[in-house]
C-alpha cells in the first residue's frame, strides 16, 4: 500500500510541473487561440540561457533577471511577428505555425549555445524525506511547491486582476472585447510575457530535474493531453488535468509498464487524452461551442 | 384532399437556457411553397437545423412522409429526402461550380472507393450519369457559363443560385431555403423566386423558405408561418396572415 | 454556416490550373521518360542514394498524408506509424511468405498500414479539426512502441534494427541503387496514379466537401463518415508502401527509430511548403525538404570551409526549415505549388 502511496505522490508531484506548463498553453490559447508547440522550445531555451549564463559565472539573480527579459522578449516579438499575422485563419493552421517556430527556436538556441547537456543546480539536494509511511523527493517537493504556489499566483493574478477579466472577454468574443475598449495588442504582449516568464520557471524546475538538454522540450507533448483532459481555456483545468496525466502515468508506469514489457508513459497519457475526448470533447472544464450553420 | 408532407407538434428547443423555440406546431402540405416569418432571432434558421437534424429537438415530435423522426441525423435527413440551403451560402469555396453540384449528388452515389481508385467501368458509368445530371441542373438554374468557375471567386447572389443547384442536384421531396433572397435587388430577387417556382413545378418538390421581404413573401409563397420568438403567431394563407392584428403588431407592422 | 468555426478548411486547396490538357499529358509523358529513362543513363549512385530514392519515398509520404489531410482536411501526426507499419508488414511478408513475389508484398503491406489508419481515424467520427491530432499522435506512439516492445515483428532480431531481405523481382537483383531507385520510381508512378484517379472521384470530391464545410457536406447527404474514414486509410495506405521502400530501398534496414514522430512532422511540412490538396505539391516540397539540406552542407562548406561542424549545419537546417513554414503558412498557404502555376501563367501569357 504504501509502495502504491508514494508511486501516486511521486505521480502528483510530477503532475504538478505538467500543470504549471499547462498554465502556460491555457493563457496563450485564451489570449490567441493557439495550441501552442513552441512552448517547449521555449522551455529549452529559457534553461539553455539560463545555464549558460551562470557557467559564465552571473550570480544566480542576475542570470534570472536576464533570462526573463529575453523569454519576455522572445515572447512578445513571436506574438507580433508570428501570429498576428495568422488571426482568424484556422487553429491546425495556427498549430503548425508554432511547430515551425518551435524548429527556430530549438536552432537558435542551440546553434548560439550548443547543444550539450547541462548540469543545472538550483542549490536544493536531492535527498528522500519521509512523510508518514512514504518517502519522497525533497527535490519534487520543493519543484511542486514551488510550481504550486506559481500556479495559485498565476491563477488569482487572472482571477482578480482587470487583465484577467479582459483576457476572459477575449477567450469568450474578440469582437465584443474590442469594441467595450480592451486594447487587444497590449493583452496579447501581457499574456506572452507571463508565458514567457512561466517557460523559464518551469525550463529551471525541468532543468535541474533531468539536465538541461534537448528533451526539455518534449513537455510540450505532455502538455497537450493535460490540456486535452482539463480543457484548452481553464486554469483550474491545467491543474486538475496536470495532476490527472502526473498521477495516471505514473501509476501506469509501474502497474502497467511491467505487464506490457516496457516504459509506457510515450503514449499513456495520449489513450487518456482520447478516451477524455470521446466522452467530454471539450475537456472537463472547456466550454462547449454551439454549431452553426 | 389535403396531403400533409410535414408535420410538426409543439416543438422546442432550448440554447444556453433561452427558448429559441416554444411548442412550436404546422404543417405544411405537398406541392406548396411555406415560408417562415418572422424578426431575427425568432427561431428560423433553428427550426430548419431542426429538420436537418444538425440540431435535435428537446421536445415535440416532427413527421415527414408520414414517418416520425426522433435522433436524426444531418446524413439521414438527406437520405430521407430533404435538401437544404444556406444562409450565407455554404459552399464547398474552393470548388467549382461542378464540383459543388456533383457533390450534392453524393447521396446517389453506389461505387465504391476501390471502382474510384481503379476507374472500372460502374464507376466511369456513374460518372457520366451524374456529369448529366448535374449539367441538367445547371442548365435548368441558367448556371451553365459558370460550370468551371472557382465558387469562392463568384458574386454572392450567383453563389446562392450555386447552392440551389447543389440541393436540387440530389433531387430532394423537400427542400428548405434558408434566406434564399438575402442581400438581392429586386431584379435578381424576382429571378429567384422564378427559379423557385420552376424548380418547386418541375421536380414536384415542397419549398419551406425563410425570407425577410414581404413582398417577395405574398407573391411567392402558398402558405405562411409567423414566428416571433419562437412561438407561432400567425399561419395560414398569404391574403390572411397580412391582415391579421396579432401578426401586424409582432412583426409586419414593424420597420426593419 | 460561421466561416470562423474551427472546423473550417485548413488552406484552400486550389488546384493548379496548368492550361490544356494535351500540353499536360505531353508534360507528364515526358517527364516519366526523363524518369525512368534519361535519369538513369547519367546518375551516378550518389545521386540515386542520396538524392532520388529518398526524395521519391518522403514524395510518396507527403502525397498519403496530402490525401489524409490535404483534400479530406483531417489533420494526421501519425504518418511515421503508419509507414512503420508498412515497413513491418512488408518485411513480415517477404519474411514468412516468401512464395509472394515483392509488388504484392508491397501492396499488402500497404494495405495493412491503410487498415492501422482507419483504425486510428476512428475517432475522427467524433473529434474535430485541431484535436484530431491528440488520437493521431497516440496512434503514431503506440504504434513505435508496439515495434520496439514486441519481438515478433522484427522477427527477435538481437539489435532493433534488423536488414531487409534481398529486393528481387523475377529473378532480377534490385539491390543496387540503379535497382533499387527502379522499384522506388515504378512503385510511386503506379501510386500516384491511383490517387490520382481518386481525388478525381466521387470520393475525393467527398472529402473536398467534408474538408471545406463538414457541416453542411452532412447535410446534403455527403456521407461525411465514410469520407474521414477513406481518407484515413487511403492516405495510410500510401503511407505504408512509402514505409517499405524507405525500409527497403533506401535505408536497407526495417528500424522503428526512422519512423519516429519527426518523420512525421516532416512529412507535414513537405505537404505545407509544396502545397495542401496537391499532388503535385507533395513532389515539389519533398525536392523542397531533401535538396535544402544537401545545399545547405555545400554551401557552408564553399563558405566557412570544412569548419563547420554536422550540428550546427542541421541546427541552422532547423532554423531555416522553421521559418519557411511560418512563411508560407503567412505569405502562401497554397504552397510552391501555387507559386509556380502563377509564375508558369505570368511566363505563358
Amino acid at each position: 500500500m504504501s509502495f502504491f502511496l508514494e508511486t501516486l505522490a511521486g505521480g502528483l508531484l510530477a503532475g504538478v510541473m505538467y500543470a504549471l506548463v499547462a498554465i502556460g498553453f491555457v493563457l496563450i490559447y485564451k489570449a490567441s487561440g493557439v495550441f501552442n508547440y513552441a512552448q517547449g522550445a521555449m522551455v529549452l531555451c529559457a534553461a539553455l540561457t539560463f545555464v549558460t549564463l551562470t557557467e559564465r559565472d552571473l550570480p544566480f539573480w542576475l542570470a534570472g533577471l536576464v533570462t526573463l527579459a529575453i523569454m519576455v522578449t522572445l515572447a512578445v516579438a513571436v506574438e507580433r511577428v508570428v501570429l498576428r499575422p495568422l488571426v482568424n485563419r484556422s487553429q491546425v493552421t495556427l498549430f503548425m505555425a508554432t511547430l515551425g517556430l518551435s524548429y527556430v527556436i530549438e536552432g537558435i538556441a542551440q546553434l548560439l549555445m550548443g547543444a550539450s547537456v547541462h548540469e543545472l543546480d538550483l542549490g536544493i539536494p536531492d535527498l528522500p524525506v519521509a512523510l508518514g509511511p512514504i518517502q519522497l523527493s525533497r527535490f519534487d517537493l520543493v519543484a511542486a511547491a514551488s510550481a504550486g504556489a506559481l500556479v495559485i499566483a498565476l491563477s488569482l493574478f487572472f482571477e482578480r486582476t482587470r487583465i484577467g477579466v479582459a483576457l476572459r472577454a477575449v477567450a469568450d468574443d474578440p469582437q465584443a472585447a474590442l469594441s467595450i475598449g480592451i486594447r487587444l495588442p497590449i493583452l496579447w504582449a501581457a499574456v506572452w510575457a507571463v508565458a514567457g516568464f512561466v517557460a523559464l520557471v518551469a525550463g529551471l524546475l525541468w532543468g535541474a530535474r533531468q539536465g538541461v538538454q534537448f528533451s526539455l522540450t518534449f513537455v510540450v507533448l505532455k502538455a497537450l493531453p493535460v490540456l486535452i483532459i482539463g480543457g484548452f481555456t481553464s486554469i483550474a483545468g491545467a491543474i486538475i488535468g496536470g495532476l490527472i496525466v502526473g498521477a495516471a502515468d505514473a501509476i501506469a508506469e509501474i502497474y502497467l509498464g511491467p505487464l506490457l514489457g516496457g516504459s509506457v508513459s510515450t503514449w499513456f497519457a495520449y489513450l487518456l487524452a482520447v478516451a477524455f475526448l470521446l466522452v467530454r470533447p471539450a475537456g472537463l472544464f472547456g466550454e462547449r461551442a454551439i454549431k452553426r450553420v | 384532399m389535403s396531403d400533409t408532407i410535414l408535420e410538426l407538434t409543439d416543438v422546442s428547443l432550448t440554447f444556453k437556457g433561452i427558448k429559441a423555440i416554444n411548442g412550436l406546431s404546422f404543417a405544411v402540405q405537398r406541392g406548396e411553397i411555406c415560408a417562415l416569418i418572422g424578426p431575427n432571432g425568432a427561431g428560423k434558421s433553428s427550426l430548419l437545423n431542426i429538420l436537418n437534424g444538425v440540431y435535435r429537438a428537446e421536445s415535440g415530435t416532427v413527421v415527414f412522409e408520414g414517418e416520425r423522426f426522433g435522433r436524426i441525423r444531418p446524413g439521414s435527413a438527406a437520405r430521407r429526402g430533404i435538401g437544404r440551403t444556406f444562409q450565407h451560402a455554404a459552399l464547398f469555396g474552393p470548388l467549382s461550380v461542378l464540383d459543388n453540384v456533383l457533390a450534392g449528388l453524393a447521396r446517389h452515389s453506389r461505387t465504391t472507393l476501390v471502382e474510384h481508385a481503379f476507374g472500372l467501368p460502374r464507376d466511369a458509368a456513374e460518372t457520366r450519369r451524374f456529369l448529366q445530371a448535374a449539367e441538367e441542373i445547371l442548365a435548368f438554374l441558367d448556371l451553365a457559363s459558370y460550370r468551371d468557375r472557382i465558387v469562392s471567386t463568384l458574386p454572392y447572389g450567383i453563389q446562392k443560385r450555386v447552392d440551389l443547384a447543389r440541393a436540387l442536384a440530389a433531387r430532394p421531396k423537400l427542400l428548405l431555403l434558408d434566406e434564399p433572397m438575402a442581400g438581392m435587388n429586386g431584379e435578381e430577387k424576382r429571378a429567384m423566386g422564378g427559379f423557385i417556382e420552376a424548380a418547386r413545378d418541375t421536380f414536384g418538390l415542397t419549398v419551406v423558405l425563410i425570407e425577410h421581404d414581404i413582398g417577395v413573401v405574398m407573391s411567392l409563397s402558398d402558405h405562411v408561418v409567423v414566428l416571433d420568438y419562437g412561438r407561432k403567431v400567425g399561419d395560414g394563407p398569404p391574403e390572411a396572415v397580412r391582415n391579421d392584428p396579432v401578426v401586424i403588431a409582432a412583426y409586419l407592422g414593424k420597420p426593419h | 454556416m460561421s466561416s470562423a468555426s474551427s472546423s473550417a478548411s485548413l488552406v484552400p486547396g486550389r488546384r493548379l490550373a496548368i492550361p490544356a490538357l494535351p500540353l499536360r499529358s505531353v508534360g507528364l509523358a515526358l517527364l516519366l521518360a526523363l524518369a525512368f529513362v534519361g535519369i538513369p543513363l547519367v546518375a551516378t549512385d550518389y545521386w540515386y542514394n542520396a538524392i532520388l530514392i529518398p526524395f521519391l519515398i518522403m514524395a510518396l509520404a507527403g502525397l498519403g498524408l496530402n490525401l489524409t489531410m490535404g483534400y479530406a482536411g483531417q489533420a494526421s501526426l501519425g504518418t511515421g506509424a503508419f509507414m512503420a507499419v508498412g515497413a513491418y508488414a512488408t518485411y513480415n511478408l517477404l519474411l514468412r511468405l516468401p512464395s509472394l513475389p515483392l509488388p504484392a508484398s508491397l501492396a499488402l503491406g500497404g494495405l495493412i498500414a491503410g487498415l492501422a489508419g482507419l483504425v486510428v481515424g476512428l475517432p475522427s467520427l467524433r473529434i474535430k479539426g485541431f484535436y484530431l491530432i491528440a488520437p493521431t499522435l497516440a496512434g503514431q506512439f503506440l504504434i513505435e512502441w508496439t515495434f520496439n516492445q514486441v519481438g515478433w515483428f522484427s522477427n527477435y532480431a538481437s539489435s532493433s534494427s534488423i536488414s531487409a531481405p534481398r529486393l528481387a523481382i523475377l529473378g532480377r537483383d534490385l539491390s543496387s541503387p540503379a535497382g533499387r531507385y527502379a522499384l522506388t520510381l515504378s512503385s510511386v508512378a503506379v501510386v500516384t496514379a491511383i490517387a490520382w484517379r481518386l481525388v478525381r472521384s466521387q470520393t475525393g470530391r467527398n472529402w473536398r466537401a467534408v474538408r471545406d464545410g463538414e457541416t453542411a457536406a452532412a447535410v446534403i447527404g455527403v456521407p461525411v463518415a465514410r469520407a474521414k474514414l477513406s481518407a484515413f486509410f487511403a492516405g495510410a495506405a500510401v503511407c505504408g508502401v512509402a514505409g517499405a521502400l524507405w525500409a527497403f530501398a533506401y535505408l536497407g534496414t526495417v528500424d522503428a527509430r526512422s519512423f519516429d514522430l519527426d518523420r512525421s512532422f516532416q512529412a507535414m511540412f513537405i505537404i505545407i511548403i509544396g502545397g495542401l490538396g496537391s499532388l503535385a505539391g507533395s513532389f515539389i516540397g519533398s525536392a523542397f525538404i531533401v535538396l535544402t539540406p544537401i545545399l545547405l552542407t555545400h554551401l557552408s562548406e564553399a563558405v566557412l570551409g570544412a569548419g563547420l561542424d554536422g550540428g550546427q549545419v542541421s541546427n541552422i537546417q532547423r532554423v531555416i526549415f522553421g521559418a519557411l513554414i511560418i512563411g508560407f503558412l503567412i505569405k502562401e498557404p497554397n504552397g510552391l505549388v501555387a507559386l509556380i502555376g502563377r509564375l508558369w501563367r505570368h511566363l505563358v501569357r
